[in-house]
C-alpha cells in the first residue's frame, strides 16, 4: 500500500439507543479523511446518526486455532441459566 | 488441515457463510479474488461511458441524477475492493494488475456512449443486467462479499429505474429521439447479454464456484431470467430487441434468441474493442495525475495526526 494510506473500519449508528455496527472500510490518510471518506460511502441514505472510524490495524482478534478453546459454550456451568434455580410455584413474577 | 476442511465443507454445506479468518482452499481464495477483482474493476471502469455525458446532461435534475448515480458505482468499487483487503491482496495490488492489463473488467464498458439515449440504455439494461447476477451474489457463501452484494443490490435499486426514465423519455419524445433509443437498444442489447459470461457449457471456472457456493446460478440461468423480465420492457416502450430471432415459446413461458457473438466478446474482452485504450489510459492518467493529492495527504497526516480521538 501507498505510504500513508490507511485503512479504517466504519461503525455506524443507526438511531439513538441502538449498537454501533459494523459497516465496511475506507481508505484514508489521516483521521478526518477516514471519517470524511466513511460518510460518503456508507451514509447517503440516512444510514446513520453517528459514525466510528476505527484503523483496522487497531482491531484484536482471536486467532482461528484458538477459536474452539474461547468459544467453548461452557455447557458444564448450567448455574448460569436462570432455569437451574428451583422457585415454588406459588412465587410470582421472579 | 483435515479438521479445516472438514470445517470448511460443513460451512458451505449448511449455507453458512466463509469468513476472512476461516480456513479455505487456496482454489476457493484464488477463484474470489479473481471474480471480486473483475467486478470491482467493473464498477470504477463503467463509471467513465457515464460520466462522458455528465456535463451534457439535457437538465439540471438528470445532471443530479447521473451525479448522484455515478458517485454509487465509485463506493461500489470501494466495497468490492475492501472485500479483496479481507483476503489480503491490496487495492493497489488489484490497480496495478488493472493498469499492466492483467487483470479484467466487464466488456460491456469499452462501448462508447454516443447519445442521451445510450445513458438509459446503460442503467436500464447493463444496471438491469448486473442487478440479476448481483440479487444471486447476495447469496455467495463469503461474508464479506455476500455483505458487499446487500449493500450494493439496496443501493442499485435507483439505477435501473432512472435509466428507464429516461428510455421513456426518448421513445415518447420526437422521431429523432426515439431513432437514438432503438439505436441504443441496438447497440446494448447484445452486449449486456453478453455481461452474464459464456455458456454453461464453455465456462472455464463455473464448476468449482457453484460447488463452493461462490456462485449460486449458472450464466445461462441468470441471462435467461434478464431477457425475460426485460423483453416485456423494451415492448412497452414501442422498441425492439435487435435480434429477429427473439420470440416468446409458449410452452416454457422463456423468450428465444439468437445465437451470441463470442468472437465479438472476445475481441472486445482481449483489448481490441472500440474504448479498451481509452478506459485503461484514462484510470492510469488520473491516477498519475493526481500523484501529488496522496503525497500531500501523507505528509499532512504526518505532520497533523495524533492519537486522541477528536478530529
Ligand atoms: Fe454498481
Ligand atoms: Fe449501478
Amino acid at each position: 500500500m501507498e505510504t500513508g494510506d490507511n485503512i479504517w473500519e466504519v461503525f455506524i449508528q443507526k438511531k439513538p439507543g441502538i449498537a454501533f455496527k459494523h459497516a465496511g472500510s475506507v481508505h484514508g490518510y489521516d483521521k478526518k479523511m477516514a471519517v470524511q471518506n466513511a460518510r460518503d460511502a456508507y451514509c447517503r441514505r440516512g444510514e446513520g446518526r453517528e459514525l466510528w472510524v476505527v484503523p483496522s490495524a487497531s482491531i484484536v482478534s482471536v486467532p482461528m486455532e484458538d477459536a474452539d478453546a474461547y468459544f467453548d459454550p461452557q455447557e458444564d456451568k448450567i448455574y448460569r441459566h436462570p432455569t437451574f434455580y428451583q422457585i415454588p410455584a406459588e412465587v410470582k413474577n421472579i | 488441515m483435515e479438521k479445516h476442511e472438514a470445517a470448511f465443507n460443513a460451512l458451505i454445506e449448511q449455507d453458512l457463510k466463509i469468513e476472512p479468518h476461516d480456513w479455505m482452499p487456496d482454489e476457493y481464495r484464488k477463484h474470489l479474488v479473481r471474480q471480486v477483482s473483475q467486478h470491482a474493476h467493473s464498477e470504477v471502469i463503467g463509471m467513465q461511458p457515464e460520466g462522458n455525458w455528465l456535463l451534457r446532461a439535457p437538465s439540471l435534475r438528470s445532471k443530479q441524477v447521473l451525479l448522484a448515480k455515478i458517485q454509487d458505482e465509485g463506493g461500489h468499487g470501494l466495497y468490492l475492493y475492501s472485500v479483496a483487503e479481507t483476503l489480503n491482496v491490496s487495492r493497489e495490488e488489484l490497480i496495478t494488475q488493472l493498469h499492466e492489463g492483467k487483470a479484467r473488467y466487464s466488456s460491456v464498458f469499452n462501448y462508447p456512449t454516443l447519445n442521451w439515449a445510450d445513458i438509459g440504455a446503460i442503467g436500464w439494461l447493463v444496471d438491469g443486467a448486473a442487478i440479476v447476477n448481483q440479487v444471486s451474489l447476495q447469496k455467495t457463501s463469503y461474508g464479506p462479499y455476500s455483505r458487499a452484494m446487500v449493500r450494493i443490490c439496496m443501493e442499485e435499486s435507483f439505477h435501473q429505474r432512472q435509466g428507464f426514465e429516461i428510455m421513456i423519455h426518448m421513445a415518447r419524445g420526437t422521431k429523432e429521439q426515439r431513432e437514438m433509443a432503438q439505436d441504443a437498444v441496438n447497440r446494448f442489447w447484445f452486449p449486456a447479454l453478453m455481461m452474464f459470461g459464456p455458456h454453461d457449457t464453455d465456462s472455464a471456472h463455473t464448476g468449482n464456484a457453484m460447488k463452493w457456493k461462490i456462485k449460486r446460478e449458472s450464466n445461462d440461468y441468470l441471462r435467461q431470467k434478464f431477457i425475460d423480465k426485460t423483453v416485456p420492457q423494451v415492448e412497452f416502450l414501442g422498441l425492439t430487441v435487435p435480434d429477429p430471432n427473439c420470440r416468446l415459446n409458449e410452452t416454457t413461458g422463456s423468450y428465444e434468441h439468437s445465437p451470441l457473438d463470442w468472437n465479438e466478446f472476445h475481441d472486445v474482452i482481449n483489448g481490441y474493442g472500440p474504448c479498451n485504450t481509452d478506459r485503461l489510459d484514462h484510470h492510469r492518467n488520473v491516477q498519475q495525475e493526481n500523484r501529488w493529492v496522496r503525497e500531500a495527504a501523507a505528509a499532512y497526516a504526518q505532520k497533523t495526526e495524533t492519537v486522541n480521538s477528536s478530529l
